[in-house]
Order: structure tokens, then C-alpha cells, then sequence
């Protein structure tokens, strides 16, 4: 048997249905792996081994047995740490939450366990998803698997170097900023933040409540369309939940068709301050889009020039409101100060010990954006540059049916370059941050290498609210149009990490 | 320039409950400046008479029937407490003896 670690989820699942392969045998594969490279790259705050082995047990008596079993049974899945399990500790990488297991599962979680798919481990993040490289995690960074002294991306880099280094099939992640899509252009991978609404947040540990979104991580499209077509859905436990079903995604990933479709470039996404190399492969895709006959249309958002801070007042509002369930009460760290402390100083001193350097500077931020005498300046101006950008897309998508941009404006940097300059890692963002800000859709798949650096870039698609199968349906059409031209698929030119 | 003073960053770091410590107020104080200059520019993005979007996807009320479902038990809701007594979270002194 080849190496099952780098086979893909949707080649396991057809492996596992016709019995070729045991959910033990697929998982042992996995896990072997993380003991081998699991060091270097430092993706999981925490690993399951055992109960994941015994999910799949489980699964494989029952297949054995002839029960019907669902689709993606016995295929094993990495979880971002910032979803509740019960069955294992859950940070959202921070100190203020080390060693609490939660007391319910969330929602998503649920409906791995359901599906029975074992989980593998809980996979880094920067604390409580606030960060572009993992480096704000409190637990230590994770490592890119193309060139381990560069940042994986973030916040889900855990998840996003999980699957880059084939530690896991697939992965889950969440995306208030492009913290699912940035890590998946830098590793060379797929990732998905779904129609806000689309999958449940019951159990994601929240950031900012207007942006947040789970969503899958993965090698290929059809992977991560399969992830989708689980985790989506109602749940009455989360009253931002969509209450319509957006259709199957698998069904769209399987079109591989353009045809007659208008595709929006981004004019203000595109040329200054993109990498060449980023650029140069953005142009290409365009032309393959084209030629597969797909109509090149250009679009312009004015109003993107200012979503960056618009973000950077929403969010630090929202998680300043938030994070205040950190007090030091009903879970998590507390510090007690000496002497007879009342429960303030309790709070200040716990929260002091317990956050990191960037959630403070978020806390105080957003405190300062909801203080009455800057309230109007800021974080009313913000909001309403928010319907500013919804009607930029509006107009957008009168013209094209899916717009397209880089995902990122560089590639990977190294660790520690833009460490102690928040201004500078804020800018990672700034093409996947007006999806949250309008509660779209976006997916990043791989889009080659730089030249300048042999390092990946992605292309982010972007389309109208509920209608992600038209992301499955372009993206999947132009991975395989690039992995004709490739040869291969963008993941086989990463190069061998170093077993131990 | 920004407004964004040390004794700011101190009353806001109250406000939000976190003890800072003076290296980190001095830090805070001038990285905050430079992002709120950065993010100033939203008041200047906004002409006209502009409705505020609080939530990306409208939503009416959402609504269910008033009938008690499972839930956590107490000892459940009191395991990740740092304290806890008679089934209850316990916490220090609300005020000062003084």
C-alpha cells in the first residue's frame, strides 16, 4: 500500500467504502506521520491518538457489520482549538484557558462525531484567532511545511500546516479575517470561509460575532467540498444560523466547467503592493479561466481602500466585548494578587497574566473604539463603511458571477519579521477581509509558486452570499486546469520534511 | 495625531480589566497611535447619509417556543470554575473592607 497519508480525503473515502483500506489503518498512517514531522512544523496544541483510533474501530466493526455508515465515516479530521470538544482541552491558543475541557461539544464537532469521523487533534492557532502567522499563540508558533523559518499563515495555521504536511486528510478552520484563507495561500493549500450563516458557530470560541465563520481546510476543492456539505446546515443553537440549505457542494465541485461565466477581477486587489510573482501567476490563471471559456470582466470596489480599518475598529469592538467572559469565574486561569483582593483586582491581574500582547492591544483598542467620545468617529463610521463595501459588491456581482483576486498580497514571511509591527501584519489581510466584512464567500486555492522565492501564492474566488457552489464549481474547474499544466498537483511540489 | 496617551491606555486597560504593566503602557500607547491614525481614515470614507450594517446577512428576530430543553447540570457549569461552593461559583469580595 502507498503511502495513505498523501492520498486525498475524497480517494480515502472511495479506499475506505470499497474496503480497501480499515479507518484504523488510514488514522495509524496519520498519526505515524505527526510523530514523525508533528515536531518540526508544530501544528496540534494537542493530539488524540487513542480516541481517534478508537473511533475508528468503531467505524470499521460497524462497516464490517454492513451498516449504513455516512459518506466521510471513518476518514480522520484535524479541528481547529478553537472549537469546544469534551473530550479534549480546548485553548483557542491562549493561557487563560490552558487545561479547561468544555462541557459541551460544538456544533461542528458534533457533526464530525456524528458523521464518525475520528479526530486526530486540536490544531494551533494565534490566540483566540487574533494574528496572521500563529506566532500569537501562547503556545508557540507552527511552521510552514514549505520552508519551516516562514510563517504557516494565520490565524489557522495549525490547520493549515496540518494538511500541508499531511498530518490530516483535511481540517477545519474558522475565518474572521481571512484566517482560513490566508494560511491556505501560503501552504499551498485550499481553504473556504462559507456564506456567514452557513455552518453553525455553536462551541466556536468567538472572536468578533459579525465576522466569524467555520469553514473547511484542505489539499484539493472536492475535499473541502465534501467538509462543507458535513459541517453545513441549521442549528437552532446559533441564531445567526442560515435557515435555508445552500445545495451540495461536491455536486458543484464535480461541474469543472466556466463556461460562459463572468469572472470580476478586482481592479483595486490587483498590481501595486502585490508581489510579481504573486501577480504574474494571478494573470495567468485569468488567461487559463479565459481560454476555458470564461468571460474576463473588471470590476471596481472604491470602497475596499478603507475596509482595513474598518476591520480593525469592528473587530477589536466586538472581541473586547467578547473576551470579557475571561474573568477569572466560571473558567480559565485565575490569579489571585496577595493581600485580600476584591474580585476586580482578581479579574485584572488574571487577565493580565492570562492574554497576550496582541489580544491586549485589541482589547483596548476596541474598548476605545465603543468609549462614547470616540464611538462616533470610529466604530459608527466603521459600520457604515460596511454597507459601503456590501454595495460595492452588489454592484460587482450585477456584473460578474464570481469575482476574483491574489489572496494575499506577498507570500510567506519569515517568523518574527512583522512580530512587534501589528500595522504591518494587519495588511495580510486586506483582500480576504471584505468578504467578512459582507458576509460572502471566498475560497483560496493554490496558484502556484513566485518565482522570486519558489514559495506559494493563492487566488481567492469571492462570490454573492449563499451561493459558495459557484466557488466549488470555478475553483474546482481551475485546479484542474492547473494541475494539467503543472503536471501535478501544487502540494507535490513541496518539498520532503526531514522524518525523525 | 493621534490621541492615544499613556494615562489613555492606563483608563482604557482599567476599563477592560487588565493590570498593565508601565513597559507595556508605554508600547501600547505608541502602537495604538499609529492604528488609530490608520484607521482614522473611516470618518473620512463616509459622505452623506449612510445606514450603519451591524450584521452582514439581515436577519429578523429569531424566535422559539418557550419550552425547557436539556442544558448543563450544575456540577457541570461549576467544573471549569477556579472555585466553587454549595454549588455555586465563588469569587472574592465584590468592594473593599475599607
Amino acid at each position: 500500500m502507498t503511502d495513505l497519508t498523501r492520498k486525498s480525503a475524497s480517494e480515502l473515502v472511495d479506499l475506505l467504502a470499497s474496503k480497501q483500506v480499515s479507518s484504523v489503518e488510514v488514522t495509524q498512517a496519520h498519526i505515524d506521520r505527526t510523530n514523525a514531522v508533528g515536531g518540526a512544523v508544530h501544528s496540534y496544541l494537542h493530539v488524540s491518538p487513542e480516541s481517534a483510533l478508537a473511533t475508528a474501530a468503531e467505524i470499521d466493526r460497524k462497516r464490517a457489520a454492513g451498516e449504513a455508515l455516512h459518506p466521510l465515516a471513518g476518514l480522520p479530521i484535524a479541528v481547529k482549538d478553537n472549537l469546544t470538544t469534551t473530550d479534549a482541552p480546548t485553548t483557542s491558543g491562549s493561557k487563560i484557558l490552558e487545561g479547561w475541557i468544555p462541557q459541551y461539544d460544538a456544533t461542528v464537532v458534533a457533526k464530525l462525531r456524528a458523521a464518525g469521523m475520528p479526530i486526530l487533534g486540536k490544531t494551533n492557532l494565534d490566540e483566540f484567532a487574533m494574528g496572521s502567522s500563529t506566532e500569537f499563540s501562547a503556545f508557540g508558533p507552527s511552521r510552514n511545511p514549505w520552508d519551516l523559518d516562514r510563517i504557516p499563515g494565520g490565524s489557522g495555521g495549525g490547520s493549515s500546516s496540518v494538511v500541508a504536511s499531511f498530518q490530516a486528510p483535511i481540517a477545519i478552520g474558522s475565518d474572521t479575517g481571512g484566517s482560513i484563507r490566508f494560511p491556505a495561500a501560503v501552504t499551498g493549500t485550499v481553504g473556504t470561509k462559507p456564506t456567514y450563516g452557513a455552518v453553525s458557530r455553536y462551541g466556536l470560541i468567538a472572536l468578533a460575532s459579525s465576522l466569524d465563520q467555520i469553514g473547511p481546510v484542505s489539499r484539493n476543492v472536492l475535499d473541502a467540498a465534501l467538509l462543507q456539505d458535513v459541517i453545513a446546515g441549521y442549528d437552532k443553537h446559533d441564531s445567526t444560523s442560515l435557515p435555508e440549505s445552500l445545495g451540495s457542494m461536491v455536486e458543484a465541485a464535480k461541474k469543472l466547467d466556466v463556461k460562459g461565466m463572468r469572472i470580476g477581477v478586482i481592479k483595486e486587489l490587483t498590481g501595486a503592493g502585490f508581489q510579481p510573482g504573486v501577480q504574474a501567476r494571478f494573470n495567468e490563471s485569468l488567461a487559463l479561466l479565459q481560454a476555458a471559456g470564461a468571460e474576463i470582466v473588471e470590476v471596481s470596489c472604491p470602497s475596499f481602500e478603507y475596509a482595513i480599518a474598518a476591520y480593525y475598529l469592528i473587530l477589536p469592538a466586538e472581541a473586547s466585548s467578547n473576551l470579557a467572559k475571561f474573568d477569572s469565574v466560571r473558567f480559565g486561569l485565575r490569579v489571585t494578587p496577595e493581600g485580600n483582593p476584591t474580585i476586580e483586582r482578581v479579574m485584572a491581574a488574571t487577565r493580565e497574566a492570562g492574554f497576550g500582547p496582541e489580544v491586549k492591544r485589541r482589547i483596548i483598542l476596541g474598548t476605545y473604539a465603543l468609549s462614547s467620545g470616540a464611538y462616533d468617529n470610529y466604530y459608527g463610521a466603521a459600520q457604515k463603511v460596511r454597507t459601503l463595501i456590501q454595495r460595492d459588491f452588489d454592484a460587482a456581482f450585477a456584473k460578474a458571477d464570481v469575482l476574483v483576486s491574489p489572496t494575499a498580497p506577498t507570500t510567506a514571511f519569515k517568523l518574527g519579521e512583522k512580530l512587534e509591527d501589528p500595522l504591518a501584519m494587519y495588511l495580510n489581510d486586506i483582500a480576504t477581509i471584505p468578504a467578512n466584512l459582507a458576509g460572502i464567500p471566498g475560497m483560496s486555492i493554490p496558484n502556484g509558486l513566485a518565482e522570486e522565492d519558489g514559495l506559494p501564492v493563492g487566488i481567492q474566488l469571492l462570490a454573492p452570499a449563499r451561493e459558495d457552489a459557484r466557488l466549488y464549481q470555478v475553483g474546482a474547474a481551475l485546479e484542474k486546469m492547473h494541475e494539467e499544466v503543472w503536471g501535478k498537483r501544487m502540494i507535490d511540489f513541496a518539498p520532503e520534511l526531514e522524518v525523525k | 495625531m493621534s490621541e492615544i496617551t499613556p494615562d489613555l491606555v492606563r483608563h482604557l486597560a482599567g476599563l477592560a480589566r487588565i493590570l498593565v504593566t508601565d513597559e507595556e503602557v508605554d508600547k501600547f500607547a505608541s502602537q495604538l497611535s499609529l492604528i488609530v491614525d490608520s484607521v482614522a481614515t473611516v470618518s473620512k470614507a463616509v459622505e452623506g447619509d449612510v445606514p450603519a450594517t451591524s450584521h452582514p446577512i439581515p436577519m429578523a428576530n429569531v424566535f422559539r417556543e418557550d419550552v425547557i430543553e436539556p442544558s448543563l447540570t450544575q456540577g457541570q457549569a461549576l467544573s471549569g470554575a477556579s472555585d466553587s461552593a454549595d454549588g455555586r461559583f465563588r469569587v472574592h469580595a465584590i468592594l473593599d473592607e475599607d
